[in-house]
């Protein structure tokens, strides 16, 4: 076991026992600020994640980010600028649930955090961010794509990651560019999503968008989280003939779609995803001839930034899957420890001073320079991806791209 | 005496020092209104229902959809969604029980109405589809929506007290007391005279009605709710546990077995944080019931009693 | 209005999808006709003998189609000895009882994957995931005419097993008259455990047939409950025949559904069968009077 796994198999259990002193530690708090700010007393850090349940997957990797992140400003001697405080997790499972998101919310406010960093899906951060804000704790949002998240008026709440809108919007253009560089092969489309809040948001903008770009958008499929069976909606697509398939939805039903796309020889240009949730290095790995040639307009790292290339390294030592989620929490929790590092503080007014007035640039994402605009980083874009020789090469834009991209793919 | 001790216990949380403890103690009060709602047609009625969310969802939706589309105020919409849920009941149950369903088949046409209703809310436009309903943040009174947890406390009582009331006129009332004699034989108390599907349905509504109400409560708490939160089948185990585990079909089984549940979750996730291992506990918790005290816990006094 | 082709194409699929799902049927409806119980773990247990044959792929490499024998003979006994030691012993035979026990076993199963497995959707590809054969207009994966090929064979088999053998010819004797098939030496106990060992065991052989062309988590039985009960519910409970041709329009119902109703409107028309059938004809198409 290495320090690191020590000290986070030691922290799991630290919010729960913290619990039962949780209203006497409250009221020494209280009485005593002064004591405690005289020596660099641990920063705690809430951690809300659904590590259980349907969310299960995404939300261990985003946990799994902010660990790793907590590691390393802690093993580079913690937040320098408040004597070396080390920042110790609380770490909370969410389940998927967003009473309980809420509740843990106000469980780890009386543990003292002062800071919280969550919660992979919409639902969860639309509860606790609302939680928090009543304490007005900062809230470092680690995806949870919906716009709502940052525009409903909360002070406390802030995104490095991009929105809903702005990704949409990004894989438009990506699109167009990808299109018109091969001479404009894709000229009509069908949109594939799922029913949720998620695939029908992207769904419906696309729609409005596509035609600008010269793209006829020939229907909207959607289908419900789980679909067993993809050959009705594969032979619709078939039906309708389109250059291209746009994807929007979750894992599972991310892979039988283009499984069933290809056992049906659909003849596509391509398929394009925006933020489709079964684009990753394991689809990649583990299904090759399904895999090879499709596009995705996903969130990742910049490929030729070599500190990028030592995480997944990293991540991939540790037996993990290298995915956005991962990404996601470990630059959530440094935007966090970058934010204390300048305000001089851990309180609440100073923390959430210094996120609005955030540069961050510590970081190998994808972006221009950090700025917020009500809680929301206007400076960040996802890419667009493709999957090739089963691995996932950046092809837009030209800035971060590692590969040009191959379009129209491959025929089957 | 004991009634001013109940008072007492309930009233306590509201002194404690720590917002988060007044949070369990709010989802541990709304976990046995719910249970008790469900108690109310499980217990009392005999009527296993493996799909009340059903009715948990309707009252939330209904609530959500007058204040977004039509704006009423919040508070408007708790009456609405208690007759929402009173006429889903007596639907389900007249069309259940007209057509002789009972036990098991009960329990699964209950599980497919809820299902039914889950892709309802999750295609149609009024309701969001799968977008789902988001509530403005108004904080206030006259929203209806508390930042003190205390306060939230105190509507998750007046939650419990209305349920537990009507369990009370269930047990000393002549409704309750036909409900019973269905309960134990459709046959003897249809040749008393019972109308035994009337009987049975207005039970059901009654428990519908109450059950809309906690899902009302649920979106004034959190804000917002998607297809998948407000028709959760889990939601509807977690209410038959409450009432199986206290005791159904007495008055004070759900606040026991909500208790129980709640310190059981919160103890296992102290020991083992492992996903999983804390609503396991829940099924071997059911099934201990099941095979060692069918009466639930409430039955324990009368044990004891007895050997005493 | 979709065209001709998609039709016909929708309804093989249908076709084809319903004969897995008349296996899953079989299991529940042998379970009913012998025990009188609904086994309301029979979603969970499908989970689990997927993870069985999930397991056998990734570890041993055995191709779930050859798993089949295996997975279905480890079900068997999973099956029995849950009769034998928990639902025998928690439910003493009363109706209420056993739902609840089933239930509470579906939800320790469930949970107990998470705990093992943890939440991930795992998938697997076979030799046949990418072989299809073309008849006419139709492009039909091989994948699942085998799964439907193997189901009605096995079907074929049970019913054989329980219409020839003396096992067979006890069990039944045991699910029509318990008191007389005491008086002529059958153990009813062990008729009810080794009944529910078959049909679980049936879940054995479906979760092979099906981990090809579907996927596994901890909650994917979940997906089967209904469309299981709906089956049996069409087919008539208890009857075997019933949940054949049961299966089968089902799995058309729900390809259909999708088709005309929209892939997210579509999954009602499980759930609004279920509720109609027993509302209005509950004894199901083939059924006797209850």
């Amino acid at each position: 076991m290495t320090d690191a796994e020590t000290r986070s198999a030691t922290n799991r259990h630290m919010p729960r026992r913290a619990v039962i002193g949780a209203g006497a530690a409250g009221i020494a708090a209280l009485a005593a600020p002064s004591v405690l700010r005289a020596q660099p007393a641990a920063i705690r850090l809430g951690l809300i994640h659904p590590v259980s349940g349907a969310l299960a997957f995404s939300g261990n990797q985003c946990r799994l980010g902010a660990t790793m992140a907590i590691d390393d400003i802690n093993a580079a001697g913690g937040v320098k600028s408040l004597g070396g405080a080390r920042i110790e997790p609380l770490l909370g499972d969410a389940q998927g649930r967003p009473e309980i998101a809420a509740s843990l919310v106000d469980q780890m406010a009386e543990q003292g955090a002062a800071a919280f960093v969550g919660c992979f899906a919409s639902a969860l951060g639309l509860a606790a961010t609302q939680a928090a804000a009543k304490y007005n704790i900062p809230f470092s949002i680690d995806s949870g794509i919906v716009d709502s998240l940052t525009t409903r008026g909360l002070k406390n709440v802030y995104r490095l990651f991009p929105n809903a809108s702005s990704v949409t919007a990004d894989a438009l253009m990506a699109l167009d560019a990808i299109n018109k560089k091969a001479g404009s092969p894709a000229k009509s489309c069908v949109i594939v999503h799922e029913d949720s809040a998620f695939g029908t948001q992207t769904a419906q903008q696309l729609a409005g968008l596509l035609p600008k770009i010269g793209i006829e958008v020939k229907s909207l499929i959607a289908h419900a989280t789980p679909t067993r069976d993809f050959t009705n909606i594969v032979l619709r697509i078939k039906s309708e003939k389109p250059d291209l398939v746009m994807i929007s939805n979750y894992q599972n039903e991310y892979v039988a779609l283009a499984r069933t796309l290809v056992q049906q020889r659909v003849d596509l240009v391509g398929t394009y995803s925006v933020a489709g949730g079964g684009f990753n290095l394991k689809f990649a790995k583990e299904m090759p001839g399904i895999a090879e040639g499709m596009l995705d307009f996903n969130h990742w790292y910049a490929p030729k930034d070599p500190r990028a290339v030592a995480f997944r390294k990293r991540v991939e030592d540790a037996s993990q899957t290298m995915t956005w989620e991962v990404l996601f929490g470990y630059f959530a929790v440094k935007l966090l420890g970058d934010a204390w590092q300048r305000a001089g503080s851990a309180g609440k007014e100073e923390t959430i001073a210094a996120l609005a007035s955030s540069t961050f640039s510590d970081h190998f994402m994808p972006y221009g320079p950090t700025k917020f605009t009500n809680g929301q980083n206007s400076g960040s874009h996802a890419v667009a991806l493709q999957i090739q020789k089963g691995d996932m090469e950046v092809v837009w834009p030209d800035a971060f791209a590692s590969a040009a991209a191959v379009f129209p793919r491959a025929k089957l | 005496m004991r009634w001013g001790l109940v008072c007492i216990a309930l009233l306590m949380p509201l002194a404690l020092p720590s917002q988060y403890l007044v949070t369990l103690a709010m989802l541990t009060l709304v976990s046995a209104g719910l249970g008790q709602a469900w108690n109310l047609a499980g217990g009392f009625g005999g009527l296993t229902s493996f799909g009340h969310v059903a009715f948990f969802g309707l009252g939330a939706y209904a609530a959500a959809i007058v204040q977004l589309r039509l704006g009423w105020s919040p508070w408007l919409g708790l009456p609405l969604a208690a007759l929402v849920g009173l006429g889903a009941g007596l639907l389900v149950g007249f069309a259940s029980f007209r057509a002789g369903l009972r036990g098991s088949y009960f329990a699964l046409v209950t599980l497919a109405f809820a299902e039914a209703f889950r892709v309802l809310a999750n295609s149609l436009d009024i309701t969001g589809a799968g977008l789902g309903l988001q509530l403005r943040m108004a904080p206030g009174l006259e929203a209806f929506q508390f930042v003190d947890r205390r306060l939230s406390y105190l509507a998750a009582l007046v939650f419990l007290v209305l349920a537990t009331a009507a369990a009370l006129h269930l047990r000393a009332s002549r409704f309750g007391a036909r409900l019973a004699a269905v309960r134990e034989s459709e046959a003897a108390a249809s040749a008393l005279g019972i109308d035994v599907v009337r009987t049975k349905s207005l039970a059901l509504a009654l428990s519908g009605a109450l059950t809309a109400l906690g899902g009302v409560l649920y979106l004034q708490t959190y804000l917002y709710i998607d297809p998948s939160i407000a028709f959760s089948p889990q939601r509807s185990v977690e209410m038959l546990l409450v009432a199986m585990i206290g005791g159904a079909g007495t008055v004070w089984g759900p606040l026991l077995g909500a208790l129980v549940l709640h310190v059981v979750a919160e103890g296992t996730q102290l020991l083992v944080s492992r996903p999983g291992v804390a609503p396991m506990m829940y099924g071997v918790l059911l099934l201990l019931i099941v095979w060692l005290l069918p009466g639930g816990i409430a039955s324990l006094r009368g044990r004891i009693a007895r050997h005493a | 209005m979709p065209d001709f082709d998609i039709v016909t194409a929708a309804l093989v699929g249908g076709v084809l999808t319903g004969g897995v799902y008349a296996l899953v049927a079989l299991g529940l409806t042998l379970i009913y006709g012998v025990l009188h119980i609904v086994n309301f773990a029979h979603g969970a247990l499908l989970m689990v003998a997927m993870f069985g044959a999930w397991f056998l792929a990734t570890a041993l490499g055995l191709d779930p189609y050859a798993a089949v024998p295996v997975v279905a003979l480890g079900m068997f006994c999973v099956g029995w000895a849950l009769y034998r030691f928990v639902i025998g012993r928690v439910s003493r035979g009363e109706d209420r009882a056993i739902l609840l026990t089933t239930l509470g076993l579906s939800v320790v199963l469930e949970n107990l994957a998470l705990v093992l497995f943890r939440g991930d959707t795992r998938t697997i590809e076979t030799a046949l995931s990418f072989e299809m054969v073309e008849i006419g207009p139709l492009l039909l994966p091989v994948a699942k005419i085998v799964s439907a090929g193997v189901a009605l064979v096995l079907a074929g088999l049970l019913w054989a097993f329980m219409d020839l053998t003396a096992t067979g010819r006890a069990i039944r004797a045991v699910a029509r008259e318990p008191v007389g098939a005491r008086l002529v030496g059958i153990r009813p106990d062990r008729m009810f455990a080794l009944a529910y060992g078959i049909g679980v065991g049936c879940l054995g052989a479906a979760g092979c047939l099906l981990l090809p062309s579907f996927y596994v988590s901890p909650s994917v039985g979940e997906n089967f409950v209904l469309v299981a009960f709906t089956i049996v519910v069409l087919g008539g409970m208890g009857s075997f025949p019933g949940a054949l041709v049961g299966g089968i329009l089902v799995g058309v119902a729900e390809s259909l559904g999708g088709l005309f109703l929209g892939e997210s409107l579509g999954p009602i028309s499980i759930s609004v069968t279920f509720i109609a059938i027993l509302l209005l004809r509950p004894t199901g198409l083939f059924g006797a009077a209850r």
